[in-house]
């Protein structure tokens, strides 16, 4: 039987305020265990919460970046459990009313097609502290720095048909949140956080199937291979004749399996009802201006942009906006270089190859955008060829002088003087006799031999323009 | 609606509350009192009221996010029976 993939995706995104979402105490990451956690987030008798105008801006930031529907009236509700991570015994977020209602994100694909993914809701919840169950003989340690830390968290519409569409989404959500600056959105360290609802059906059904939710999965590509993994666990389960459970599961990537994860509460009867000690917020429609006219230049705009400022490729475009550093950074280097395609082709192989082989970010780069700018304009005014360029590229990793500088101790000029190249030109005629008669016989696409051999003798520093001039005009 | 022992076994243990088994009857018919309230006051039309979500007619007021919290976690940890390593120690979880 041929089956379809259905996917929706919840995904989690600590937003970076300076505090916490409904008490003073600091977000800082990285303190010394419970230094964070006050009356308020211990859930001490007597203590109230007060929304943090930040969390709200930044919420509403996200709904009209996706061109959500924003609520005006947003209503808290408390979701009981216990754990004991969770002091007060149930986690504020928004059921009925949330912040941000309904959106959609347009995501390209491998194949360079677009597909639009509607985003269900987005809302404002707080986050818990974390358990520690190792070290303490028999008992389990509680740090409470992160509860009540504010969380966004984005749910999409079950619209997503296979593992390469969710990474896709994903992608573009870490995009637009890093352009919006409302988190760092590092899924390797918890600020951004993806739960996938995976089922599978009969090709053309119209019924969903049973789902089940893989939690807490840290990486893009264990997106994609879980969620491999567990359609073919549905597939061979129901092509045996049995059936899927609808349950929470984990993804082990050494094993590259799926488990069952025992549920944090019996049949998850959360018990939720609107919580009494918050009021409705209301914004009006002047507050949702106000926040639309501060909006930063959004990927999708700045794509559109790029294509048509600099003339590049959808492609390429494509792979510059993908993080808003990468794109302000390639901005320098096409301005201040002149050549804007030369840019990119530099930007998005050379640098790109560079950072990724180190695992570095833009801001980790040892070659900032105006030394790179250099480089490419000594390509431009004939200084240096485009082969030796990528010998100085090498040399500007770990020297930091000028690239001019560079250029000239290590000898790298490119030889433009007509006197030395006629003296390579007539050497490389003079070895290569039987080519320069196929030449002579009509057999054009020998040149390209022959300017192989002056760049070769000339270790590369040749302007192979005008070698290709004076070899033609030698053999004529 | 009336309640059958299972349900307020499944509710007590959501509640972290222990019944006792000489207990459950007394609960269950309590409870089962407390849903026929309910069940007479659902019976009136709420159909022109709109939903409420807090009793009061008045709107969230919103807090700077600025810092105003200080570290008190050793006034704080003494409140608690059990700490290490600033780490507030309960019975082992295991999820």
């Amino acid at each position: 039987m041929e089956w379809e993939t259905v996917i929706g995706l919840e995904v989690h995104v600590s937003l970076s305020t300076k505090s916490k979402l409904f008490s003073g105490s600091s977000t800082e990451f990285g303190a010394q265990p419970n230094t964070q956690a006050s009356i308020f987030d211990c859930a001490l008798p007597g203590t109230l919460p007060v929304f943090n105008e930040e969390a709200l801006r930044m919420a509403v930031r996200f709904g009209v970046a996706i061109g959500a529907e924003i609520g005006k009236r947003s209503v808290f509700d408390r979701k009981n459990y216990f754990y004991p991570d969770l002091p007060k015994g149930y986690q504020v977020t928004q059921l009925d009313f949330p912040t941000v209602g309904k959106g959609a994100l347009t995501v390209t694909l491998a194949d360079g097609s677009e597909k639009i993914i509607g985003v269900t809701r987005a809302h404002i919840e707080e986050n818990a502290g974390k358990s520690l169950h190792e070290e303490f003989s028999g008992m389990s340690g509680i740090d409470l720095n992160r509860a009540g830390e504010p969380l966004l968290e984005i749910v999409s519409e079950p619209e997503i048909t296979c593992a390469e569409e969710a990474v896709a989404y994903l992608k573009k959500l870490h995009t637009i949140i890093r352009y919006l600056d409302i988190s760092d959105a590092i899924m390797a360290q918890g600020s951004m956080r993806c739960d996938v609802n995976v089922s599978i059906r009969p090709k053309g059904a119209t019924e969903l199937g049973t789902r089940a939710e893989i939690k807490n999965i840290n990486s893009f590509r264990f997106v994609e291979k879980a969620i491999h993994s567990e359609v073919a666990r549905q597939q061979e389960i129901l092509e045996d004749g049995g059936r899927i459970i609808q349950e929470t599961r984990r993804y082990n990537a050494d094993k590259d399996e799926t488990s069952s994860m025992r549920s944090k509460e019996v049949a998850n009867d959360y018990r939720y009802f609107p919580e009494p000690d918050l009021l409705p917020v209301v914004i009006d429609d002047e507050y949702i201006a106000a926040v639309t006219a501060q909006l930063p230049e959004l990927p999708d705009a700045r794509k559109a942009r790029f294509i048509e400022d600099y003339s590049l490729s959808n492609y390429d475009a494509g792979v510059l906006v993908s993080s808003r550093e990468l794109a302000e950074y390639y901005e320098i280097v096409a301005t201040a270089s002149g050549d804007s395609k030369l840019a990119a082709n530099w930007v998005s192989q050379d640098l790109l190859g560079l950072l990724n082989k180190h695992n570095w970010e833009i801001a980790d780069s040892p070659i900032q955008a105006v030394r790179l700018a250099t480089l490419i304009a000594r390509i431009k005014d004939n200084t240096i060829s485009g082969k030796i360029a990528k010998t100085v590229f090498e040399s500007m990793i770990s020297d930091e002088s000028d690239v001019d500088a560079i250029i000239e101790s290590k000898g790298l000029k490119q030889v433009t003087d007509s006197g030395e190249i006629e003296k390579l030109v007539l050497e490389v005629i003079e070895k290569n006799p039987a080519q320069v008669q196929q030449y002579k016989d009509g057999k054009e696409q020998v040149i390209g031999f022959l300017v192989g051999q002056c760049m070769q003798l000339s270790k590369g520093k040749a302007n192979p323009a005008q070698v290709n001039e004076l070899l033609r005009e030698k053999m004529q | 609606m009336a309640l059958d022992k299972t349900e307020v076994e499944k509710i007590a243990h959501l509640a972290r509350l222990h019944i006792s088994e000489s207990e459950t009857h007394e609960v269950t018919t309590r409870i089962t009192d407390i849903l026929a309230l309910i069940d007479q006051m659902q019976s009136v039309d709420t159909n022109a009221v709109e939903p409420l979500a807090h009793p009061l007619d008045l709107v969230q007021r919103l807090r700077a996010d600025k810092i105003t919290e200080e570290d008190q976690r050793d006034k704080l940890q003494q409140l608690a029976p059990a700490s290490e390593d600033g780490l507030y120690l309960v019975p082992k979880v295991l999820d």
